[in-house]
């Protein structure tokens, strides 16, 4: 394996670790103001991610550095390309990392609904654009010669791309209400149960429709054939499995299988996409590659002694922090935290 | 309308870097003080320093949230405006942005995270663990990010491949002489801003006499620590200045208004320049200083404006190589001021410490909580200089500002991101400023220490 690819795989791990972690956070975002009847259960539910949504965010942070350092043509042109989608995705996750802190910080009731539909809009934007985003990647977006992006804003925007972002929205909805399930008392669980029940079904009607698609709009046919292997067919298995355990109240196994599938499914884009990153739709030779859009061989090994240290140890105290705050969240007013 | 694209990328690039710069500085500051204040807290055992921790603690937090998604920006938009930029230096300058992420942002946020919501669930000791690791983060990330900017400001270790720049010396990279003044200057101007923060507020407690133990202990040890830090800031700065005459001299020379070059030079008292017509409208200047400036004599030669001009114009051919001069010129002068001030205001402080004396008894003493602006005045001058004092580069003596820009990228689209920016970037730090006003004045329930009015200082005269 050439260091190219191993950091195409690293960057595919950020961005996976990035959509199961703070996928649930941005459902428990959404959820937020549908949950919760009063303040304590809001405070509740924005306690259980707490501590962690901010680390969760790192992961994007990371794997945005990463390209740039690893791919920095694919940074340039990716970045520059979706200029408005993420400007808006910048808005949302500015308004809802400083809701998170400021939000408890004031009594009044004004206030603090401000500061809780900043987290809702600052969730569900991002939830909706992700799919959008990948979705692009595979469809293939506008790319010229040196590697010049001549579309506009509404280039990403087509059917396809929608019913993307419906599927990351949906899944992570679906993703916080287990999470949430799994977190909260007995009162708040079971409607977070009952709301994960909910939108399974809409959710797995969504990715099916996004399969079918997915045959008509990328040459996904050419490149994994009609039967597209084991990882697409594991992640819509486990999302079946997911909606049973949910059924039955398996509150840990449904999340675990549901980060599974999440797995699969950030799995099977980058399966597409191998060894491209961002696919040209104007002629196939235009597309950007791990070659072409790669730093020189001394950045990557230099970068690969890097992240052959960190990445296991920030793995290891990410874990950690998820266990020192293991276990529900209490309903009481002296326990919860701001 | 290219021209217009430029301009509007460069406002964006300006107001999201001054503003994120706004929070850095005092995370950095004030991480380390809180971690000080917890150490004391389980090394005595004594509450009211939990107190302490808790109260400066608070205030560390509301900061923290807006540097975070203010950095998000940061680290995103070189490939929005900059494409060409990111191109033609990301080989490089992706690196240490990477590394920072990896060996920083994780442990900042994660462990911030544990420190916060972990008061209760975890040991003393691993919790004061938590605080110091979030403070070593800050400081760590505040490195590579120096690092990534050496580069534009001195590059170094690299060769140039099919128009791109390429990576060749990592090492060269991490021991860029500009990087070790650049980081201490950068860390002790943290430090300072945390302390004159810490400082401002207790005085403001102490001027009207609420908490007087806690207030008293908080500003004798944001004193002791400031007047050293600011101390190292303006030592270090010195040595920086040297530094920058050696690797940009075109930048001092804007900074002093030096048209011609100098030899002893002279130190600009007060100078308004005619940018224009290339001189002066009005000058004072001593002679000599600016050499020993320079170089620790009265004699040496500073180059100045015109013959680098020229000199640039041979090595890179034509094009204006002068920055903007009034901008530098002034610049430079409100953070050495303030900068100035700040030591001065912390060295009289330090002296009614030493002395036990209570400034407080003296109406003066109302003007101090006013300080806490001096350290952001500092701290954005001072990147104003540093990066408009290296234009027209971007990357000094390899690409230029106006090169770097994302060719894709209309004016419609920078107009709606600048005014989008800046709109939630006014709303935000009127809502932080409200909760940090708010939660500086919050003394809580009648704590430990309120009792019995108490005097903390010698009765005086």
């Amino acid at each position: 394996m050439d260091l190219n690819t191993i950091w195409f795989l690293l960057i595919a791990t950020l961005f996976i670790g990035y959509f199961i972690l703070e996928g649930f956070d941005f459902g428990v975002g959404i959820l937020l103001p549908f949950l919760a009847k009063e303040d304590v259960e809001r405070r509740m539910i924005i306690n259980a991610i707490g501590p962690h949504w901010d680390g969760n965010e790192v992961w994007l942070i990371t794997a945005g550095g990463a390209m740039f350092a690893a791919f920095p043509q694919w940074y340039a042109t990716l970045f520059s390309s979706f200029y408005i989608a993420l400007f808006l995705m910048l808005i949302a996750l500015i308004i809802r990392g400083v809701a998170f802190e400021f939000r408890s910080k004031d009594e009044s009731p004004r206030w603090r609904k401000f500061w809780d539909w900043a987290i809702f809009f600052g969730s569900i934007i991002p939830a909706f654009l992700w799919g959008v985003a990948f979705t692009n990647f595979i469809r293939g977006v506008p790319i010229a010669e040196n590697f010049t992006y001549v579309g506009n804003f509404w280039d990403l925007i087509s059917t396809f791309s929608i019913i993307g972002g419906l599927v990351t929205l949906t899944g992570f909805i679906l993703h916080g209400a287990i999470f949430l399930s799994l977190k909260m008392d007995e009162k708040l669980s079971e409607r977070a149960t009952q709301f994960a029940k909910k939108i399974w079904l809409p959710n797995l009607i969504i990715v099916v429709i996004f399969i079918v698609e997915t045959y008509f709009f990328t040459d996904i046919l050419q490149r994994l054939g009609v039967n597209p292997g084991f990882v697409p067919m594991a992640a819509v298995l486990s999302l079946l499995a997911v909606g049973w355990l949910v059924a039955n109240k398996y509150a840990g196994w449904a999340f675990i299988v549901n980060s599974l599938v999440i797995f699969f499914s950030a799995s099977t884009i980058f399966i597409i996409l191998y060894p491209r990153v961002l696919v040209s739709s104007i002629n196939s030779a235009l597309s950007l590659t791990i070659y072409n859009s790669a730093s020189g061989p001394y950045t990557l090994k230099v970068m690969s002694i890097i992240a052959l240290i960190f990445v296991p140890i920030v793995i290891a105290y990410q874990a950690w922090s998820y266990w020192v705050f293991r276990g529900r969240i209490v309903r009481d007013e002296n326990s919860l935290h701001y | 309308m290219e021209d217009l694209v430029i301009s509007l990328s460069r406002w964006q690039f300006a107001i999201t870097t001054v503003y994120h710069f706004f929070f850095v500085p005092l995370t950095i500051g004030l991480g380390v003080l809180v971690a000080i204040l917890e150490t004391i807290y389980v090394r005595t055992n004594k509450e009211i320093y939990k107190e302490m921790t808790k109260f400066w603690g608070k205030l560390f937090a509301i900061n923290f949230a807006m540097g975070v998604v203010t950095g998000i920006v940061q680290e995103f938009q070189f490939g929005m405006n900059w494409s060409e930029y990111s191109r033609y230096v990301g080989d490089i300058f992706g690196a240490p942005l990477a590394i920072e992420a990896l060996l920083a942002f994780f442990v900042e946020s994660t462990f911030l995270g544990v420190w916060l919501f972990g008061w209760d669930k975890l040991p003393k000791k691993i919790h004061l663990f938590s605080i110091w690791i979030v403070a070593f983060g800050a400081i760590i990330s505040a490195f590579w990010i120096l690092v990534a900017n050496s580069f534009m400001q001195a590059p170094i270790g690299f060769v140039e491949e099919n128009g791109r720049l390429i990576m060749n010396d990592f090492g060269a990279l991490i021991t860029n002489p500009n990087v070790w003044v650049q980081f201490p200057h950068t860390l002790f101007s943290g430090f300072t801003t945390g302390a004159t923060f810490i400082a401002g507020v207790s005085a403001y407690h102490l001027f009207k006499k609420q908490r007087e133990e806690f207030f008293t202990k908080s500003l004798r040890l944001s004193v002791l620590f400031g007047f050293l830090s600011v101390f190292l800031v303006v030592l270090v700065g010195h040595t920086q200045g040297q530094e920058m005459v050696k690797t940009q001299p075109m930048k001092m020379a804007a900074a002093e208004a030096l048209w011609d070059s100098e030899d002893p030079a002279s130190f600009s008292l007060f100078s308004i320049v005619d940018e224009k017509n290339k001189r002066d409208i009005l000058s004072f200047r001593i002679p000599g200083v600016l050499s020993l400036l320079s170089y620790n004599q009265f004699s040496g030669r500073v180059e100045g404006i015109n013959q680098l001009q020229a000199r640039y114009e041979q090595l890179y051919g034509p094009g204006n190589y002068i920055p903007p001069i009034t901008i530098s010129y002034w610049s430079f002068r409100i953070m050495v001021g303030t900068g100035f001030l700040i030591l001065f205001i912390f060295a009289l402080l330090l002296y009614f410490i030493i002395r036990n004396k209570n400034p407080f008894q003296y109406k003066w003493s109302k003007f101090l909580p006013f300080a806490i602006v001096l350290p952001f005045l500092a701290n954005s001058f001072g990147w104003i200089l540093t990066e408009m004092g290296r234009q027209p580069w971007v990357v000094f003596g390899y690409l230029k500002t106006a090169d770097a820009i994302s060719k894709n990228v209309t004016v419609g689209m920078v107009l709606i991101s600048l005014i989008g920016f800046s709109l939630v970037y006014a709303s935000l730090i009127g809502a932080d400023i409200f909760l940090l006003q708010k939660f500086a004045k919050d003394i809580g329930q009648p704590g430990l220490d309120t009792s019995e009015p108490m005097d903390f200082w010698e009765k005086g005269e």
